[in-house]
């Protein structure tokens, strides 16, 4: 495999650069740590800012390789964000998306239009933290009961889980 | 002394006996355990049938892919909270008499997993008759549980385990079919009164009365 093209922590890469240019209304905010790229979108131009990325010659990421949440904590604001790891299996690079919530309003567009493979990564968001993809054709719980209450990997969770299923 | 004297002096060749014991004894004599491997402990209930440890010898080797045809059920590992509907169907459709053998710290009491996703042992769904320490535990210990499941059966009495089927049929509500959520929106479900994957089968409501 080729060796992925070196990120300075400070430089911006040619990549966040050449989109920029294209699409600066994308681009939130740019993060380099541990030689990685990841970019803020805001969440009304995420489908967008995909569909560019996978089709668009000089990025060309086609594998959406996961999708995964993460809860900041109760008192944080925004509270949740939502991560989209992109790669590309013909350029070898790969760039994060991210995506801010904010409690209230855990609303996210679904990219599954764009990766098929997003339905499952979609759903298991949905379940573990509550975050609601719009337009996802079939959002269900994946791995939880269907008559599950809450969502298990948020921080105010309970380790133990609420009645029925506590039985203690 | 009694009538077993004076039919073995006028009838040689008549044995005479209990018909418990006679019953218990060819229940023991072939335990046959149903395939269930949960977890970890599932490679251990493995290594007890092969050459080496040869469950065999007791009769409980025939380890059976369809719980119609098993009378006691092995279950080795967590049980998962999603599991425990199927692990409590797959009793429901063993015939009787029936046993549960909990293998493992997991099995038993959740074992390290002390949250929300598994079962805090697995006698909250179905009536546990010997439970195995360790983790996992060896091979060994599963054979001495199953001698001690076969010295257990030799105490029961056939007048204990009948089955009614009819009853048991209009009490029980089929898992799977508990509220699905649309999905749609994160509502809040209403929650059934009781846990519905909990059907009291026969011989549990015996010994609960």
């Amino acid at each position: 495999m080729q060796e992925q093209p070196s990120v300075s922590e400070t430089t911006p890469s040619p990549l966040v650069t050449a989109l920029q240019h294209e699409h600066p209304e994308w681009i939130g905010e740019v993060i380099y740590a541990f030689g990685e790229t990841t970019i803020i979108v805001p969440r009304e131009h995420l489908v967008a800012a995909c569909s560019f990325l996978k089709t668009w010659p000089e990025g060309h990421f086609n594998f959406l390789a996961d999708i995964c949440g993460a809860d900041r904590g109760v008192e944080e604001e925004p509270r949740f964000e939502v991560n989209y790891h992109l790669f590309s299996t013909t350029k070898y690079h790969r760039v994060r998306l991210k995506v801010l919530l904010n409690e209230e309003d855990t609303h996210v567009p679904s990219v599954t239009g764009v990766w098929k493979t997003a339905n499952w990564h979609e759903r298991e968001t949905f379940d573990m933290f509550g975050v609601i993809f719009d337009g996802h054709p079939d959002l269900r719980r994946i791995l939880l009961p269907d008559d599950w209450q809450g969502h298990a990997l948020r921080k105010d969770f309970p380790l133990r889980g609420y009645e029925p299923y506590s039985l203690k | 002394m009694g009538l077993e004297n004076v039919i073995a002096e006028a009838l040689p060749e008549v044995l005479t006996t209990r018909l418990d014991s006679l019953i218990n004894w060819a229940r023991k004599s072939s335990l046959w355990p149903a395939t269930f491997g949960l977890a970890c402990c599932a490679i251990e209930m493995m290594n007890a049938t092969t050459s080496r440890n040869d469950l065999a010898r007791f009769g409980a080797e025939v380890f059976r892919a369809s719980p119609r045809q098993a009378d006691v059920m092995i279950v080795s590992g967590r049980v998962s909270r999603k599991m425990a509907p199927v692990l409590r169907r797959i009793y429901d459709q063993m015939p009787e008499p029936k046993w549960v053998i909990s293998m493992g710290a997991c099995a038993t009491s959740g074992g390290v997993f002390d949250n929300y996703a598994i079962v805090q042992g697995v006698d909250k769904i179905v009536p546990v008759d010997v439970y195995i320490p360790g983790c996992p535990p060896r091979p060994e210990m599963l054979i001495h549980a199953v001698m001690m499941l076969q010295d257990k059966v030799m105490k029961e009495s056939v007048r204990d385990r009948r089955d009614i089927p009819e009853e048991e049929a209009r009490e029980a509500v089929v898992p799977g079919t508990l509220p699905v959520t649309d999905g749609s929106t994160a509502r809040q479900n209403t929650l059934p009164e009781s846990r519905p994957y909990t059907i009291a089968s026969r011989h549990e409501r015996r010994r609960s009365s």
